[in-house]
C-alpha cells in the first residue's frame, strides 16, 4: 500500500525544514536506510532517511520550499499503484500519523501540523490534564468501549508524550480505560498497573478537565468495562496456559509448499478476482466421448477432462480477450492457447501445460495429459512443461465435488473450476426424466475481464460442451 | 524422605551411578585419600578402589585432558575440581575439546564427562578464588551448565549429569555443603531430575525472583522480609543455565508481570543478562517495569570481610531490587 511520507524531525529544535535537494529521482526503487533528500533545519543541512522499502512514487514538495515539521513530502509504494487517493489527501492537509510514523524512529517524539491528533499537541509528558479533548477527529475515540481504545493505548508510540508500561498499556485495552485519562505514578509519569487498576476500581486517579469528565460521563456508560476480576483471568488463561508440546506436531514445510504459499498468497491478496458459475447439460459430451472411446477400442482412452480442455481452449478462441493477463501498464492478448491442467501430486501441486491446445485434436490431447501426469507425480516435469500457461482447468469433479471456486494462477486472468456430474431431475417432452448436469465456476481477474465478458466466454464455453461434435471441427 | 546434606547428596548420587556403571570414575585433586578438598568424595576410595577414584596432581589442564580423552573412547568421567576457579587452568580443554568434539568429529564421538566442583565466592578467600564462573561455561554451545540450589536437586541432577553422553559443567554452591533437604535414599528408586527444568521455589503473585545456586536461598529470605509487606514473591530457579527452561520462566514472568534477576557474578555480560533479554522477549506485553537485575558489584572480590558481603547481593539488595519494580520507592 502506497502511503505518505512526512517530513521527520532531523534535529531536537526542529519545527520547518527547507527541502534543498532531492537525491533520489520520483520512480527510484529505495531501502530502508536511503538517502532520499537533504533538508535545511534550524541547525544544518541534514540528511533525510526513509525508513521504508519502495518506489519513490510522486514528490510532494519542490526543492527549495520551506516543509513543516510532519507535513507530506513524497509518496512511497509500488510501481503502478493508483495514488490519487493520496496525493488529494497530501493537497488537502498533513500526512496521516501512520504515515508520518513510518518516515521516523518511532521512540522520538515529533511536533505535529495542525490537525494532528490532540494529545500529542501537549508538551509535558506528564501534564496529560491539560489535554484538549476539543478536535477529537474520531469520536470513537472518547468511548470508552474497549475496541476503540485500542488507538489511545497505540497512540502513544507514534506521539512519544503519553508513557506507559505494556503491562499498563494491555490492562488499558482489556478494562476499557482511556490511558489519556490517567496520571502515571511511575518515575518520568509511567502509567503502571496499579494507576489503570486504581481507575477500573474508582475512578480516583482520573486527572481530567471538568469539560473532558463530563464528555467521559455522557459518552461512557461504565457497563461497558468488564470487571477487573475477568480481565485479569482472560490475561492469565492467556499467557499462563501454553500449548504443551505434545498437543501438535509441526511438519517442516517443503520448497514446492512454500513457493505454493507463496504464489497463492500473493494472487488472493494482489488479484481482484471474482467468480461465474454456470450449469449445463453434460450428456452429449459423456455421449461423445462413449463413441470417441468405442472408437479408439483399446488404442486409448479419452477422459471427460481432456474433452473440456479442448472446449476452453477453443472457447478461448471465440473469445480471446479472456486469453489475456494484467501487466500493469498493459493488458497482454496471447496469440497462443496454452493450457495448465492442475495435478495434484504428494504435498503439493503443480499445473503442466498442454501449448496450443487449441489447434491439438482431442487424441493427442488426451495422450499429452497422462503423459504430463504421470511425470508430475514422479516430479519429472521439466521447466518449460510447467510454465507459459494462458489459462488453466482445475477438476475436483472425480472427488464428487460439485462446485467450488479455485485461485487464479497468475499472470492468467481465468481458471475454470470443474465440478462432478451429478444427476438431476429434468422434464423432458412433459416427463420428468434423469438428466446429466455439470457446474464449472470460472475465477477472472477482474482487471482484465468484466462480469459480461466473462459470461461470454462461459456461453461459448457451454456452447462447445453442450454441442461436442464441434470440438472436432 | 531422609533429610540430608548437599554434600552427602552429591556423595550419594555418585556411588548410586558407580555401582550401577563400571565405567564410571572420579579424578580430581585429593579426591581419594584426603576424602576430597571439601569431602564429597568421602568413603568412596574404600568402596571403589585406587582404580576409580584418581587422585591427580596438581594440574587440571593435564587430568581434564585425560577425563576427555577417556570420555571419547567409552569411560564416562567425573573430574572434580577443587574449585571452579582452578577451571580456569583447563577451560581450553572444556571449551576446546570437551565441547567441540561431537560436533567436529561429525558425531562419531559423544564425551560423556562431569566436570564438577563448587564455585562461588566462600568466605574470605580473595579474588581469585571467590567467582562465579557459570556465565564463562553457559557461553559456550556444545556444554551443558548445571547449578543445583538444593540437596535435593544436587543429587537427581548430578545423576542425570554423568548419564548424560555429552559433557556437564556442573557447579556446585561451596557455602551450600551444608545446607540440608529432604532426598531422596537409594532404596526410594532411581531418582533423576532432568535437565534444562525450572523449578518454582516459592509460588507467589507480585514479582518473579530469578535465582540460581547460592542466590535462591537470599532470595527466600528476601521474600520472607517482603511477605510481612504483604508482597509475595515467586521465586523460579532455573537450575540449568544451558540449556534454559525459558518457558517456566516466562510463565511466571508473565504472570507476576515483574522480574528481579539475582546473580551472585558480576554484571557485565552476567548470565542475568542472557535471561533479561528472554523475558523481555518473551512477556513484553505483561510487563508493568524493567526488568531488574540483582549481582555483585563489577570488581574482584575483596579479602575484607565487611567489603566481602558488600559487594555480593544481599537480602536488603533483592528487597530494594523488588521495590522498585513495584514502584514503591
Amino acid at each position: 500500500m502506497a502511503q505518505i511520507l512526512g517530513l521527520p524531525k532531523l534535529s531536537p529544535t526542529m519545527e520547518e525544514g527547507v527541502l534543498v535537494r532531492w537525491t533520489k529521482k520520483e520512480g527510484d526503487k529505495v531501502s530502508p536506510g536511503d538517502l532520499i533528500a537533504e533538508v535545511e533545519t534550524d541547525k544544518a543541512n541534514m540528511d533525510f532517511n526513509v525508513e521504508d522499502e519502495g518506489v519513490l512514487l510522486k514528490f510532494l514538495v519542490k526543492e527549495g520550499e520551506a516543509v513543516k515539521l510532519g507535513a507530506p513530502v513524497a509518496i512511497i509504494g509500488k510501481a503502478g499503484e493508483d495514488i490519487s487517493a493520496l496525493v488529494a489527501q497530501a493537497s488537502g492537509g498533513a500526512a496521516k500519523p501512520a504515515a508520518i510514523a513510518a518516515a521516523q524512529p518511532a521512540a522520538k517524539p515529533a511536533a505535529r501540523s495542525d490537525d494532528a491528533p490532540p494529545a500529542e499537541a501537549n508538551p509535558a509528558p506528564k501534564a496529560e490534564p491539560k489535554a484538549e479533548p476539543k478536535p477529537k477527529p474520531n469520536p470513537a475515540d472518547a468511548k470508552l468501549a474497549p475496541k476503540a481504545e485500542a488507538k489511545p493505548a497505540a497512540a502513544p508510540a507514534t506521539g512519544g508524550k503519553l508513557i506507559a508500561s505494556p503491562l499498563a498499556k494491555s490492562l488499558a485495552i482489556e478494562l476499557g480505560i482511556d490511558l489519556r485519562t490517567l496520571t502515571g505514578s511511575g518515575p518520568g509519569g509511567r502509567i503502571v498497573e496499579r494507576d489503570v487498576k486504581a481507575a477500573a476500581d474508582g475512578g480516583q486517579a482520573h486527572a481530567e478537565t471538568p469539560e473532558a469528565a463530563e464528555t467521559h460521563e455522557a459518552e461512557s456508560p461504565k457497563p461497558a468495562a468488564p470487571s477487573l476480576e475477568t480481565a485479569i483471568a482472560v490475561r492469565n488463561s492467556r499467557q499462563m496456559v501454553p500449548d504443551a508440546e505434545g498437543d501438535y506436531t509441526d511438519v517442516p514445510t517443503s520448497n514446492m509448499r512454500r513457493r505454493i504459499a507463496a504464489r497463492l498468497t500473493e494472487a488472493s491478496r494482489d488479484i481482484p478476482q471474482f467468480y461465474l458459475m454456470r450449469t449445463f447439460d453434460i450428456a452429449p459430451l459423456l455421449g461423445f466421448r462413449e463413441r470417441l472411446n468405442a472408437l479408439l477400442g483399446d488404442k486409448g482412452r479419452i477422459s471427460v477432462n481432456d474433452l473440456i480442455i479442448k472446449a476452453v481452449a477453443l472457447a478461448l478462441r471465440r473469445v480471446p480477450d479472456c486469453n489475456a493477463s494484467w501487466e500493469g501498464e498493459a493488458i497482454r492478448h496471447h496469440h497462443r492457447v496454452h493450457i495448465g491442467v492442475a495435478v495434484a501430486i504428494e504435498d503439493g501441486l503443480v499445473t503442466p501445460v498442454i501449448r496450443d491446445a487449441d489447434k491439438k485434436g482431442i487424441g493427442s490431447i488426451a495422450a499429452e495429459v497422462r503423459d504430463l501426469a504421470d511425470r508430475a507425480k514422479h516430479r519429472a516435469l521439466k521447466g518449460p512443461e510447467i510454465t507459459g500457461s494462458t489459462f488453466t482447468v482445475s477438476n475436483l469433479g472425480m472427488f464428487s465435488v460439485e462446485r467450488f471456486t479455485a485461485i487464479l494462477n497468475p499472470p492468467e486472468a481465468g481458471i475454470l473450476a470443474i465440478g462432478s456430474t451429478v444427476d438431476v431431475p429434468v422434464v423432458k417432452d412433459d416427463q420428468v426424466t434423469i438428466g446429466k448436469r455439470m457446474t464449472v465456476t470460472m475465477t477472472c481477474d477482474h482487471r482484465v475481464i468484466d462480469g459480461a465478458l466473462g459470461a461470454k466466454w462461459l456461453a461459448a464455453f457451454v456452447d462447445l460442451a453442450e454441442h461436442p461434435e464441434s470440438l472436432a471441427l | 524422605m531422609p533429610v540430608i546434606s548437599y554434600r552427602e547428596a552429591l556423595n550419594q548420587a555418585m556411588r548410586e551411578e558407580m555401582d550401577r556403571d563400571a565405567n564410571i570414575f572420579v579424578m580430581g585433586e585429593e579426591v581419594g585419600h584426603y576424602n576430597g578438598a571439601y569431602k564429597v568424595t568421602q568413603g568412596m576410595l574404600q568402596r571403589f578402589s585406587e582404580r576409580r577414584i584418581i587422585d591427580a596432581p596438581i594440574a587440571e589442564m593435564g587430568f581434564a585432558g585425560i577425563g576427555i580423552g577417556a570420555a571419547m573412547v567409552g569411560l564416562r568421567p567425573i573430574i572434580e575440581f577443587m574449585t571452579f576457579n582452578f577451571s580456569l587452568v583447563a577451560i581450553d580443554q572444556i571449551v576446546n575439546n570437551a565441547a567441540k568434539i561431537f560436533q567436529m568429529s561429525g558425531g562419531q564421538y559423544h564425551v560423556p564427562i562431569v566436570f564438577r566442583g563448587p564455585g562461588g565466592p566462600a568466605v574470605q578467600v580473595s579474588s581469585q578464588h571467590s567467582q562465579s564462573l557459570e556465565s564463562f561455561y553457559a557461553h559456550v554451545p556444545g556444554l551443558k551448565v548445571v547449578m543445583p540450589s538444593t540437596a535435593y536437586d544436587a543429587k537427581g541432577l548430578l545423576k542425570t549429569a554423568i548419564r548424560d553422553d555429552n559433557p556437564v559443567v556442573f557447579i556446585e554452591g561451596e557455602t551450600l555443603y551444608n545446607s540440608t533437604w529432604d532426598v531422596p535414599a537409594a532404596e526410594a528408586g532411581d531418582f533423576l531430575i532432568p535437565i534444562g527444568k525450572a523449578d518454582i521455589k516459592r509460588v507467589g503473585k507480585d514479582v518473579t525472583l530469578i535465582a540460581w545456586s547460592k542466590m535462591v536461598w537470599i532470595c527466600m529470605d528476601a521474600a520472607k522480609v517482603l511477605a510481612e509487606e504483604g508482597i509475595e514473591c515467586e521465586i523460579v530457579d532455573p537450575r540449568t543455565l544451558r540449556p534454559l527452561d525459558v518457558e517456566t520462566l516466562a510463565t511466571s514472568v508473565s504472570k507476576t508481570g515483574r522480574c528481579v534477576i539475582v546473580e551472585v557474578g558480576w554484571p557485565v555480560a552476567g548470565f542475568g543478562a542472557e535471561v533479561a533479554y528472554q523475558m523481555q522477549k518473551h512477556c513484553m506485553d505483561a510487563l508493568d517495569a524493567p526488568i531488574e537485575r540483582v549481582t555483585s558489584e563489577d570488581v574482584p572480590m575483596p579479602y575484607a570481610k565487611n567489603l566481602e558481603d558488600e559487594v555480593q547481593p544481599q537480602v536488603k539488595d533483592v528487597v530494594a531490587a523488588v521495590r522498585h519494580v513495584l514502584y514503591l520507592d
